[in-house]
């Protein structure tokens, strides 16, 4: 059953050119079935960060909130491709896992039998029925709180980024391996670890107020932009840039910039981002060498990323946070996108914002 | 992958009148879970065929033809522009738009090697 779920993940969460030629061989007779996996594949894709955070909120750790997660997918994978995807399939899958979760606790419940969470079943139970209020309302909640957990200092960089993709990005182990060109196995153990530290570390999935909450959102950005840089400056491998980790970055950035949208820093690395992913085209001469800056066909340079990026650190700015970090290699960015040739440069803001960056970290 | 969706809507391409406040109250819950999903690049909604203009080129020729176009279930109502991982995301996606008429064509943005 397992093999059958990690499967059917595997088939959508292609993060590189899928191969077309493996479509080709399938019998006419199956089209039906494949199209309805195709279909739960694109669905996994689409809720399965939402359906980890909403679980793991209930039972307190990843791991488990994941299982329950795929046990739904499983179910699925058995009863989609016949009776034909629901309605509201995010809605079933996470009705789904949220019975099996209650049956869950109920049953860790009796073997430990403790009397204080009886209040707390009651109201799971509640939730449970009533499970598509519970999607609409909080689902922006649970899922800034799995980034959170994900993206969590108890945890080492490495692991952090094999999580958050993992968890919240919704690729596989085998696709972070091959992203990052390290071993399957290594990506499996920092994930397994990664999910035991945060446990016995009992890491909550909620976003932190007070004092805490600016450190923690740096290392929720810190994560996004470490994603980010694997792909537009790769440090292993004969590509030097993969621009389907970029996309995943910038999704990220995107979805955390949506969440949180008054803190300024969010927009400033969705900023620095769009402008830097702009350029990726022009990066590459026609050989696979790369092309500097100033020596770039600007015209390749993508205009809705920089349009995009212009807006992002507008608000960024905004907001009070022109100085922040990552807003400052957004503005410094900025000014090279801005410019319609290297000639125009406004070189004397660029050497402005370099001092204040100089001054910022002084 | 970036793909565009393109809302051929029927009859409502080429309404004069803007669709209920119902109908846009819908569409808008929809675009902002796709935003908050980081989907969406870019989203835009078009005039009637009546206010658009045509140019055919012919060899060295070029002719500009005045709406309304006649082709109405052709006509595109409106845009989007979305970034996904698959073709099969970006028709959940569609799926799950309020729309109860129309066909909406999905394709494909070419892009550069290696992307």
């Amino acid at each position: 059953v397992r093999s059958l779920s990690s499967r059917a993940c595997e088939g959508a969460l292609a993060i590189g050119p899928r191969n077309e030629d493996s479509d080709a061989g399938l019998g006419r007779r199956d089209s039906a079935v494949t199209e309805a996996h195709r279909a739960i594949d694109a669905i996994w894709r689409i809720e399965s960060a939402r359906l980890i955070a909403g679980l793991a909120r209930m039972v307190g750790d990843i791991g488990t909130a994941e299982e329950l997660a795929q046990d739904a997918l499983v179910a699925a994978l058995e009863q989609w491709p016949a009776e034909g995807v629901p309605e509201r399939p995010g809605a079933w899958l996470m009705g789904t896992a949220k019975h099996r979760a209650i049956d869950l606790i109920r049953r860790r419940k009796t073997l430990e039998r403790k009397h204080e969470e009886i209040g707390r079943e009651v109201e799971l139970a509640r939730e449970g029925l009533n499970v598509n209020a519970a999607i609409d309302d909080e689902v922006g909640d649970d899922l800034l709180g799995l980034i959170f957990a994900a993206c969590h200092p108890v945890l080492s960089k490495d692991a952090r980024v094999a999580i958050t993709l993992r968890v919240v990005g919704g690729l596989t182990t085998e696709e972070i391996a091959r992203a990052f060109l390290v071993p399957v196995a290594t990506i499996s153990q920092r994930i397994v670890r990664a999910k035991r530290t945060l446990a016995e570390a009992h890491v909550r999935f909620e976003v932190p107020g007070g004092a805490k909450r600016a450190a923690r959102l740096a290392s929720v950005l810190e994560v996004i932009y470490l994603i980010f840089n694997e792909g537009y400056a790769a440090t292993a491998g004969k590509d030097w840039v993969r621009p389907a980790l970029c996309e995943e970055a910038l999704r990220l950035g995107r979805i955390v910039a949506e969440l949180i949208p008054t803190e300024p820093e969010v927009h400033g690395i969705v900023a620095l981002m769009e402008i830097q992913a702009s350029r990726l085209g022009a990066r590459v001469g026609p050989f696979g060498e790369p092309v500097l800056l100033l020596d770039q066909d600007r015209a390749r340079w993508d205009r809705l990323l920089i349009r995009r990026g212009l807006a992002a650190l507008e608000r960024a700015e905004r907001l009070g946070g022109a100085l922040g970090p990552y807003a400052l290699q957004a503005a410094i960015a900025a000014c090279h996108a801005r410019a319609m040739t290297a000639a125009q440069t406004d070189w004397p803001r660029i050497v402005a914002l370099y001092d204040a960056r100089l001054a910022s970290t002084l | 992958m970036r793909v565009l969706i393109m809302a051929k809507e029927g009859e409502q391409s080429e309404a004069a009148t803007a669709p209920t406040p119902h109908a846009m109250a819908e569409y808008q819950k929809f675009n902002e879970e796709l935003v908050q999903a980081g989907v969406v690049l870019e989203a835009g909604r078009l005039h009637p065929s009546s206010q658009s203009k045509r140019v055919r080129f012919d060899g060295k020729k070029r002719t500009v033809i005045d709406g309304p176009f006649a082709e109405t279930k052709e006509l595109v109502a409106g845009y989007w522009l979305w970034q996904v991982r698959s073709i099969d995301e970006a028709l959940e996606w569609l799926k799950r738009a309020p729309y109860e008429a129309g066909t909406f064509e999905v394709r494909e943005v070419v892009e550069f090697e290696g992307m």
